[in-house]
């Protein structure tokens, strides 16, 4: 295969967006005929190349070459004319026309003018009976499942004749069979010569069919590999940034203080929710700090959003302090005293046009109810003591939250919850982002919680961060809780990572 | 291939509206003498051409995802245009009739290209529109302008003999021609399923490379060269142009287009369907007249409960198609 040429190079890919470099230096190398992964975690850097190849985003420095020629892809439009195209993981299709039609629209055929249906449905249908689906192709196409719409998707980017197709998290919202046809598809459109691009957080996705794959991390090209020569392993570590010697050098640094404490706070029975997270046990004791690892789309948000009411569980019981609770809003689990600190701080969290103070009360205010205002002065009062608590800088409550660096906002974020005094605290991701002392600070103040007899549920990808801080950690893949370990002392990295990534 | 005769959920509300008409014509012929005629049939489409026309226009804009509250102010600004330029100006009817055409035309390239390149509401900007329209046709003058003119006088009193000594007039004749093509159009152009992809997902008619500005302004200029042509009707049924004319016509419209089950978030329904719900429209105005003891505002009375029926019905479809592609 190396001999041949590639279908498709990128070289030295930059793209930067206002104080951020999104790619820096990014290769990525296509061949006819073989599944390619692009392998990452978030804000490693995929959607951002995916888009440059798509001409959504034009390229700041670097070179796209197709079949050896260089070509400049400034639209979608464009990609499409080079036969580049895109099933992105929402179906971006009219789910209100007819399958045939969405797989026709913009280039129908006509005859005398008028719409050609007769020959449209008829070529839908052999497009589709390619990948080996039947369907009525002249209902509409919301009467089928995502599975199937997918599969139209598919089925238009081939219409255009496509040398190159992107499935952009295509398996997210499939079920085991639809993987699996969606998987034979794939295999025989890579039979006939097509060069495909797959994203995917399941790990057991990626080895099954892909050839080839790219890392990459923190917008940096970290190498590509081939799927055979490559273990989980080191897929993982090198997709979450710590060699496999330099993870073993790290001596395990956590505390073993496993507390005594033996009273529940939270017991989640099966709890599970169809399609986001299969069912699942846990028990959170008073005054105990519980991880939660897994990579990226193992179900640990989902997880805690279940846990919190955010989505609505539809297996299992919950129980606070020892007696079922019904959670059907998150303004219940307020009222149970659990907070939620979003993955989110942009699109979940923070409100950027108010001031740091009003974001501090949103929480308790809503506890208090709308109409009993909290006066003034005590949401001075609030404002003042947290910031100083968690050092916020700058140590103004009227500055407008937007204007805070990503750390501050964390912490901003923090205090909202702590004003409510929560005897549960779900922290998802709060350290991402955000500089070393931040970080720093947010994990001391876990600690202190926790001495508390506050029981927190901490997300994050740094396994090292969790095992520093945690008692004990649950572990998750693939939508599920696959173990959970005592932190006694003796867990490592390594124990913890095998779990994640799971199989040989 | 297989499921060709059953329902289709899309087509739910056409039929029901349908039934509907069928419903309600039945109620009027077993309760008063003489309803049962094909004259009081045909009369719905003589008394109601010009709503016919503009609803078709509508059907459109609202299939995008959009709406066009101009509509009734165009038909008065047309009504005003044509009458003064054949009483004041002794303009040809050659003249008039293109020149006030455009009138509404213009107007609905205008509003749809602010839509698009600015991204604005279509409520606000047709609401500037209808109110612009008003304001301009009392600027030509605030009486009511009639019009005694033999070509107007030909369009609105000569009558096309039917079988069975009946009738209908040139409007009807317009109407059902106007009705035709836009069928044609929304189902077999691609213009016409660039409108249902629109109104289906903006975002990805985008993604799928469709030629959404075009479309997008074609569909308001289509709306206002309706309305124009729906005030020429309008204006050889009155024989007149008044800044009054057609005042709130634009929800009757929008009314009828709902009832003949377009969905009012844009991307399913028919123009048929439309053309059925400004028959509903009319009938229950014919059974109030039939009535005789009724006030006309019960004509009111009864769109209100209708659109509100055909709403609920409406939400009750979108839940159920998507329990279905839920589970299936």
């Amino acid at each position: 295969m190396a001999e041949q040429l590639p279908r498709l190079e990128m070289t030295n890919i930059v793209k930067e967006f206002p104080g951020v470099k999104a790619l820096s230096d990014v290769q990525l190398r296509l061949y006819p005929g073989e599944v390619h992964a692009l392998m990452g975690e978030n804000g490693a850097g995929k959607s951002t190349l995916i888009k440059v190849l798509t001409g959504v985003y034009p390229i700041d420095q670097g070179t796209v070459t197709l079949e050896g020629n260089p070509v400049h892809i400034s639209s979608p439009l464009k990609a499409q004319e080079h036969g580049i195209t895109t099933v992105y993981q929402e179906v971006n299709l009219c789910s209100n026309l007819s399958v045939t039609e969405n797989i026709f629209i913009g280039r129908e055929i006509k005859k005398y003018g008028r719409l050609a249906w007769k020959e449209m449905h008829q070529r839908a249908e052999k497009l589709l009976e390619r990948l080996q689906l039947k369907i009525d192709v002249t209902k509409l196409l919301s009467s089928y499942s995502v599975a199937i719409q997918q599969m139209v998707a598919i089925a238009r980017a081939l219409n255009v004749s496509a040398k190159i197709l992107i499935l952009d998290e295509p398996t997210s919202s499939l079920d085991r069979d639809e993987v699996q046809q969606l998987f034979a598809v794939m295999r025989q459109l890579k039979k006939d010569g097509l060069a495909i691009v797959f994203v995917s957080h399941f790990l057991d996705q990626i080895f099954e069919i892909t050839d080839r794959l790219t890392v990459l991390r923190n917008g940096e090209w970290i190498g590509e590999y081939k799927t055979a020569e490559i273990s989980r392993m080191d897929l993982v570590s090198k997709m979450i940034g710590k060699e496999l010697e330099e993870m073993e050098a790290i001596s395990s640094k956590n505390t073993g203080n496993t507390t005594e404490s033996t009273q529940s706070f939270l017991q989640a029975d099966e709890v599970g929710l169809k399609g986001k997270v299969e069912p699942f046990d846990l028990e959170m004791r008073k005054g105990e700090i519980v991880g939660l690892a897994g990579l990226l789309g193992s179900g640990r948000t989902e997880m805690a959003r279940v846990l919190f009411g955010a989505d609505k569980k539809d297996k299992g019981k919950i129980k606070v302090n020892g007696k079922e609770a019904h959670f059907s809003s998150p303004r219940n689990a307020i009222l149970y005293k659990i907070g939620f600190c979003s993955e989110n701080r942009k699109t979940e969290g923070i409100i950027p046009e108010l001031t740091v103070r009003e974001n501090m009360i949103l929480a308790i205010q809503s506890v208090y109810g709308w109409f009993r205002y909290l006066s003034k002065a005590k949401q001075m009062k609030i404002a003042d003591e947290y910031i100083q608590l968690l050092n916020i800088n700058p140590a103004n409550p009227e500055q407008l939250i937007k204007n805070l660096s990503g750390g501050n906002q964390q912490k901003v974020m923090l205090a909202r919850w702590l004003v409510t005094d929560p005897d549960l605290l779900i922290l998802d991701e709060p350290t991402r982002g955000i500089d070393i002392g931040a970080k720093t600070e947010i994990m001391k103040l876990m600690t202190k919680l926790s001495k508390e007899n506050k029981s927190i549920l901490f997300i994050s990808s740094e396994i090292e961060e969790i095992l520093r801080t945690c008692d004990r950690i649950a572990v998750l893949r693939d939508r599920k809780k696959v173990k959970e370990f005592d932190n006694d002392g003796k867990l490592t990295q390594q124990d913890v990572m095998k779990e994640m990534a799971g199989g040989g | 291939m297989i499921n060709r005769l059953s329902l289709d959920y899309k087509q739910l509300p056409l039929v029901a509206t349908i039934a509907l008409f069928v419903l309600m014509f039945s109620f009027g012929s077993l309760r008063y003498t003489g309803f049962l005629s094909t004259q009081v049939f045909l009369n719905l489409f003589i008394d109601n051409a010009f709503l016919i026309v503009i609803a078709v226009g509508m059907t459109f804009v609202i299939l995008s995802g959009g709406i066009d509250l101009s509509v009734g102010s165009v038909i008065a600004l047309t009504s005003m245009v044509a009458a003064s330029l054949t009483m004041e100006a002794q303009l040809s009817p050659w003249i008039v009739v293109p020149v006030s055409l455009l009138v509404g035309t213009i107007l609905g390239m205008i509003q749809g290209s602010l839509i698009h390149f600015y991204n604005l509401q279509p409520f606000i900007v047709t609401l500037a529109g209808m109110f612009l329209a008003r304001g301009l046709s009392y600027l030509i003058s605030v009486e009511t302008i009639s019009i005694d003119h033999p070509f107007f006088s030909y369009m609105a009193n000569s009558q096309i003999p039917l079988p069975g000594n009946n009738f209908i007039s040139i409007s009807v004749v317009i109407a059902l021609i106007v009705a035709a093509i836009a069928i044609f159009i929304a189902h077999f152009t691609n213009f016409g399923r660039t409108v249902y992809a629109i109104g289906g997902s903006e975002q990805s008619a985008l993604l799928m490379g469709l030629p959404v500005t075009r479309t997008k302004i074609l569909i308001y200029t289509l709306s206002g060269f309706l309305a124009s042509l729906a005030g020429l009707i309008f204006t050889f049924y009155m024989l007149s142009g008044y800044g009054l004319h057609a005042n709130g016509m634009e929800l009757d419209t929008i009314a009828a287009v709902v009832i003949g089950g377009t969905l009012l978030t844009g991307g399913a329904g028919y123009v048929a369907g439309s053309v059925v719900g400004v028959l509903i429209l009319g009938i229950i105005q014919t059974i109030i007249v039939f009535e005789g003891t009724l006030s006309s505002w019960w004509t009111k009375i009864a769109i209100g409960v209708l659109l509100l029926l055909f709403i609920v019905l409406q939400r009750v479809i979108v839940w159920r198609s998507e329990k279905k592609a839920g589970t299936g």
